[in-house]
């Protein structure tokens, strides 16, 4: 039995990270780099493959929007317009580039781009703070706002605003979502109360809870010029994300052993005591379960819901680089992309390491 | 006055009151299941007194209500009809005054098995100090041999050091009564005989009330003062009362070699074949 726990836990949470850690431990034992370069081995080559494929697919893609092109010079406007259709896009000269699934060499050149651009950006940032330190130092003495730099975001900070907003969601979910799930885990009656709520609300679509957040931010803020996309944002996030949680902790709580019910009777715990002594630390997997699904879910629905309350997110970024339309435009929504699945999966990944340090085994208990 | 209420609310005589001896008694009690085919009766008419620092087994056949009476008495479950009552006073609800070690240990995997034992201690001497109610868990789980398990994760304790577990969370609490549902009957026959021994040890100590149920012939004869034997259901009731009359205390090879132990072995599967 015990076997089995550590086997199940192996690959779960952080658990991937265990080669990478066990590489620069010096304890590092002979006999396991055979495993070691195996288990990596065939991940890098299952990479390598990805990244093959990819590169003949945008090729391919690349050799149709191209021919197209020479084509369409052809049939509108004759042979020289064509040759030079054809000079010009062998030359690499962006104007006549053909615009499509952009290849892996491209999208590595975009992140560089990205990286540089932030550089760049965050230098500015520093000039205008040092340029201004002395005026904002003024304007804090006479009890007014400094001046902040309001100048273009870079990528980084579009990470980070989408990060603190999924996060500012997350915590919202978990305020409502835990203690509500407590209540009518614990009360049948309001269980079925709020039954049709949980079934109507819970498939409603992050656009519309966008929409309907918007409604009443919107009011609320009446009269208030600061900007309220964050606010508008995080409160949608958070509430399209908590029915997982929600549904689980109510399920945990109503669900729990019935044998550590009757210690509970037994010994006669308050009601205080019996929640918080029992009931919730048994409900415990379910509810992280729940969170779980919650985080995934929060991010998931994140982009979508930037991008409507433009806000300067990872999502707005996404479709301001699609209208945008410039050259490099596309590498650089496929960068978001890899950005936004691998930030998701390490949110994953952490929150099962603590789903995993709260769980105990049920089965072994009983 | 009928016998009864004087056995139950002790007699007087000279003025001077003499306490009853009766602990438990249990008085034309009644179980009744509602189905939808009509009423389903497990138990009818079972009239049972249990003694002060009297150790009672009750022995059956699987489903004949042993379980449904234990779960009555310690208030877990709603009587039918009759009475229930623990020194003249009648059974409402679950209590501390009866503890219950469940057949499955039913610890709280995310708890210590100190913090186990506190869970009941605490609710039961919420006046005295923390160390103090540290020393009474610590007690009792060296008395049944944790003594190395304290700050251990219940979880990560066999099913053997569990119920020992269990066993020192029950008596931790002090109970006027001990309810024991099979307590060993998830256990293989070594470890039963090593808990058995253990329990037999405190309780000879503490003397706490016991009633136990069990599918154990030898458990039930090794562990009593009497025996009871409940008919098969429905409608089960006491079918015969068997003593138990060894000398207290007790060791398995002292009543393994007693004339008698065949006796009343005979007398139990007598009963149970018949």
């Amino acid at each position: 039995m015990e076997q089995d726990i550590t086997l199940n836990k192996e690959g779960q949470g952080l658990a991937f990270l265990k080669p990478l850690v066990a590489k620069f431990t010096p304890k590092f034992q002979k006999g396991d780099l055979v495993p070691w370069l195996k288990k990596s081995g065939i991940t890098l080559l299952s990479i390598l493959l990805f990244l093959g494929l990819w590169h003949m697919g945008s090729k391919a893609l690349y050799n149709i929007e191209a021919n197209y092109k020479i084509e369409k010079a052809l049939t509108e406007q004759g042979q020289v317009a064509a040759d030079a259709e054809r000079d010009c896009i062998a030359s690499g000269e962006s104007s006549c580039q053909p615009n499509t699934l952009p290849s892996p060499t491209q999208v590595w050149a975009s992140l560089q781009t990205l990286i540089a651009d932030h550089k760049v950006i965050n230098a500015d940032k520093a000039a205008f703070n040092q340029k201004m330190a002395a005026t904002n130092a003024k304007l804090v003495a006479k009890g007014k706002n400094a001046i902040v730099y309001t100048g273009r975001a870079s990528f980084v900070d579009i990470v980070l605003t989408s990060i603190k907003t999924v996060f500012a969601g997350f915590l919202l979910a978990l305020l409502i979502a835990v203690p509500i799930g407590v209540v009518i885990g614990l009360s049948p009656s309001l269980r079925s109360a709020f039954n049709w709520f949980i079934q109507i609300f819970k498939p409603v679509s992050p656009v519309v809870w966008y929409l309907l957040v918007f409604m009443i931010v919107k009011t609320l803020y009446i009269g208030d010029s600061s900007d309220n996309a964050f606010v508008i944002s995080f409160i949608s996030v958070g509430l399209c994300a908590m029915w997982a949680t929600l549904v689980n902790t109510a399920m945990g709580v109503s669900s729990v052993d019935k044998d550590y019910i009757n210690v509970a009777k037994v010994l006669k715990l308050g009601t205080f005591q019996k929640i918080f002594k029992v009931i919730l630390p048994s409900s415990l997997p379910l509810i992280f379960t729940g969170l779980r699904i919650t985080l995934s879910v929060a991010w998931m629905v994140l982009i979508a819901i930037e991008l409507l309350a433009q806000s300067q997110g990872l999502g707005l970024f996404v479709w301001e680089e699609f209208q945008n339309g410039a050259n490099d435009s596309n590498a650089k929504i496929i960068v978001a992309m890899f950005v936004i699945g691998i930030i998701g999966f390490l949110l994953d990944r952490i929150m099962l390491s603590v789903q995993n340090m709260v769980s105990f085994n049920k089965n072994e208990g009983v | 006055m009928s016998t009864e209420t004087i056995l139950n609310k002790g007699t007087t005589q000279n003025g001077i009151v003499f306490p009853s001896k009766v602990m438990l008694d249990l008085s034309n009690l009644k179980k009744v299941y509602p189905t939808p085919k009509g009423d389903y009766v497990v138990l009818e008419n079972l009239n049972l007194q249990i003694m002060k620092e009297e150790f009672v087994t009750i022995i059956g056949h699987s489903g004949c209500g042993k379980t449904t009476m234990l779960s009555m008495i310690a208030g877990l479950n709603p009587i039918s009809g009759g009475n229930i009552a623990v020194l003249g006073n009648p059974v409402k609800g679950p209590g501390p005054d009866r503890g219950v070690i469940f057949q499955s240990p039913s610890l709280m995997p995310w708890m210590t098995a100190l913090e186990n034992v506190l869970l009941g201690v605490n609710q039961v001497f919420p006046h005295a100090t923390k160390a103090q109610r540290k020393d009474i868990a610590k007690y009792y789980l060296h008395k049944v041999g944790l003594d190395g398990a304290f700050d251990k994760k219940a979880i990560e304790l066999s099913q053997g050091m569990q119920q020992r577990v269990g066993i020192a969370r029950a008596f931790a609490i002090k109970p006027k009564v001990l309810l024991l549902d099979e307590p060993f009957g998830m256990l293989d026959s070594l470890t039963r005989g090593e808990l058995q021994d253990i329990l037999i040890e405190i309780w000879n100590k503490e003397k706490i009330t016991a009633v136990m149920i069990t599918h154990d012939v030898d458990e039930a004869i090794f562990l009593a003062d009497r025996v009871v034997m409940m008919t098969s259901g429905p409608s089960a009731k006491i079918g015969d009362i068997l003593d138990i009359e060894f000398e207290r205390p007790r060791t398995r090879k002292s009543v393994l070699e007693h004339d008698d132990y065949y006796t009343y072995r005979k007398h139990l599967i007598d009963f149970l074949e018949h």
